[in-house]
């Protein structure tokens, strides 16, 4: 057993180990604190920093894109609602129109018919008249060739007088 | 017919993809396997010297007998000089300071070592005995210059106290260990002298360093460099790791307060990864046993037991000494079970680091160490290869799981740390 322990040497604390231990694991330490570890930390944080960046740029650009887009999509609703109802616009008023002007077409022919018709009577009564005037005139004719021819003939008179007074009537 | 070749290319293919893999692994397992097997028939031939039963004489005489346990140790123990191969060391600067005679300064290959890190010369009274230098503590050993000793052995005194003896002249001197402070209870203690040099496992904490900060100073500056671009290359690597702590560990107990302390835990976690994966390299630069050596897990776990009671908050510490909502007689066992816990959770870090790391390189060993226990030490060829038909299973296994523990453990540490200084700095808000 003793043996054993003799020789096992690596338990045994030595001074110079421990010296120069301490003083190489502080160096280490110091050095690669300094010059690697620190470096590398902050290029690493750095880098992670930069990847998010990058990450919420490009969420916010996507989202901006999408917003853009249903932008777009409103605006070609609108649009195209703009145009549907002028086009309906247009419609009603080419409807109101033709009609409007059908409406006053038949109100003006009404109107002439109406002058025709008053006219015909004014003419036709004036006819009329004028008629009724020449028969008047050409009775008073007859009577007086009548009177003229026939009074010397009694009977054969009245039955003239009576043969007119038929046409007369009857023409009438 | 076509089809059948467009398949059979494909299934090449596959088998290519997969010979990328398989064959560096087999050849890298090969090499290990070497490299411990050459190791181990050292330890068998040349290592184990006892001295003989007469105290008076003292000579150097080959025991037969192969230990897997003293085999095991040898190869996890902290050295003053790097094994590369055979006999070849990488030097390593050494300072040695004894208060009777001073600083010693020398680099660890003028002790000139030969037989599994022995050096055959002592110099100013030190020695290197297996990789470890060690003073002669005994009178009459010339303890200025340079000298030429014969060999090391072990000695049993009559209490069944072991000491390491060097042979000089043909006489036994004592060995002094190199202090540490574990106050006797593991075989050591304050010695003649202590040792503060550049050890196998500062060269490897050091490499490891030098690594690290190459790879991550690559990394930071590709940040710079190739700002707003995927990352690539070692970036690439880095990167899931260093997130998967921070993001893992760091954030979800330190909350808003974890960029103060992300350097601190960054550190713990890739130290300690880096050494256990280097730890688990077989040969050199590799095979530094660090993150498994209780000095240095002692070290990471006091530094993180100050940065906890550093950034301890007045609730906190209201929490330790006087726990609110409880009645009085309670805080009488439950304030000195909170004191104990400010130790006992540094503790626990400092021991389950070192107790796993340690744990699986002993296993490797040992299984690699069937070769020699069913080749009997190299007497039966049959059972080695025996041996070896058990071993290389067995330890690719052991290298998986190591390599497992190497990631679970530094995360383990790491997060650990990182839930205690979560409840040192946490604001409460609601009384229990």
């Amino acid at each position: 057993m003793m043996l054993f322990l003799a020789d096992f040497s690596v338990i045994r604390p030595e001074p110079g180990l421990l010296i120069w231990t301490t003083l190489i694991f502080l160096l280490f330490w110091g050095l690669m604190g300094k010059f690697a570890f620190k470096p590398i930390q902050n290029a690493l944080k750095e880098r992670e920093q930069d990847i998010q960046n990058s990450l919420d740029a490009a969420k916010k650009a996507k989202e901006e894109i999408s917003s853009l887009q249903s932008h777009n999509e409103n605006l070609l609703k609108q649009a195209s609602e703009e145009r549907a109802a002028i086009l309906k616009e247009a419609k009603e008023a080419k409807e109101s129109i033709i009609s409007e002007a059908r409406e006053r077409a038949k109100e003006e022919a009404q109107k002439i018919v109406q002058a025709a018709k008053v006219e015909i009577e004014h003419q036709k009564m004036e006819m009329l008249t004028n008629v009724r005037n020449d028969i008047g005139l050409l009775s008073i004719e007859i009577a007086e060739k009548l009177i003229h021819q026939r009074l010397s003939d009694k009977q054969e008179s009245l039955q003239l007088t009576q043969k007119l007074v038929e046409e007369i009537r009857f023409e009438n | 017919m076509s089809k059948f070749v467009a398949i059979l290319k494909k299934r090449y293919k596959r088998i290519i993809r997969m010979k990328k893999f398989v064959v560096p692994f087999i050849c890298l397992f090969v090499i290990m396997a070497n490299t411990f097997i050459v190791e181990g028939a050292e330890t068998h031939s040349e290592e184990l010297k006892n001295a003989t039963h007469n105290h008076d004489e003292c000579s150097c005489h080959h025991e037969e007998k192969y230990d897997p346990g003293a085999s095991a140790f040898h190869h996890i123990a902290d050295a003053n000089a790097f094994h590369l191969f055979g006999d070849y060391y990488l030097p390593l600067p050494c300072l040695l300071y004894a208060p009777s005679k001073g600083f010693t300064f020398l680099m660890s290959n003028a002790f000139d070592m030969h037989h599994h890190g022995s050096g055959t010369k002592a110099i100013d009274g030190y020695v290197m005995v297996h990789g470890s230098i060690m003073r002669v503590k005994q009178e009459g050993f010339p303890m200025d210059g340079e000298v030429e000793v014969t060999c090391y052995t072990e000695k049993e005194a009559a209490d069944g106290k072991v000491t390491y003896q060097v042979v000089y002249d043909e006489k036994c001197y004592e060995l002094d260990k190199k202090t540490s402070y574990d106050g006797g209870i593991m075989g050591g203690g304050v010695t003649s002298f202590y040792d503060f040099g550049m050890t196998k496992n500062v060269f490897t904490m050091i490499l490891a360093f030098l690594i690290l900060f190459f790879l991550f100073r690559k990394a930071a500056v590709s940040y710079i460099t190739r700002k707003g671009q995927a990352p690539k290359g070692v970036q690439a690597v880095i990167e899931p790791l260093f997130e998967f702590i921070r993001n893992e560990v760091a954030i979800p107990f330190l909350g808003s307060k974890y960029e103060k302390y992300l350097p601190y835990l960054m550190s713990i976690f890739f130290f300690i990864l880096g050494l256990n994966l280097i730890g688990q390299l077989p040969f050199f630069p590799g095979s530094g046993n660090v993150t498994g050596n209780l000095s240095v897990t002692l070290v990471l776990a006091v530094i993180a037991a100050i940065i906890t009671n550093f950034s301890g908050n007045k609730h906190y510490w209201q929490h330790v000494f006087n726990m609110p909502g409880v009645p009085w007689p309670i805080k009488f066992i439950l304030t000195p079970v909170e004191l104990f816990g400010l130790f006992i959770k540094p503790m626990t870090l400092m021991l389950r680091l070192f107790a796993n790391i340690t744990a699986g390189h002993i296993v490797i060993i040992i299984f690699v160490s069937l070769i020699f226990i069913f080749g009997q030490a190299g007497e039966n060829l049959g059972g080695s290869i025996l041996g070896g038909v058990m071993a290389v299973p067995l330890t690719l296994f052991m290298m998986a799981i190591e390599l497992l523990v190497a990631f679970v453990q530094a995360f383990v540490f790491c997060i650990l740390t990182s839930s205690y200084i979560g409840a040192a700095i946490e604001e409460h808000h609601e009384h229990h």
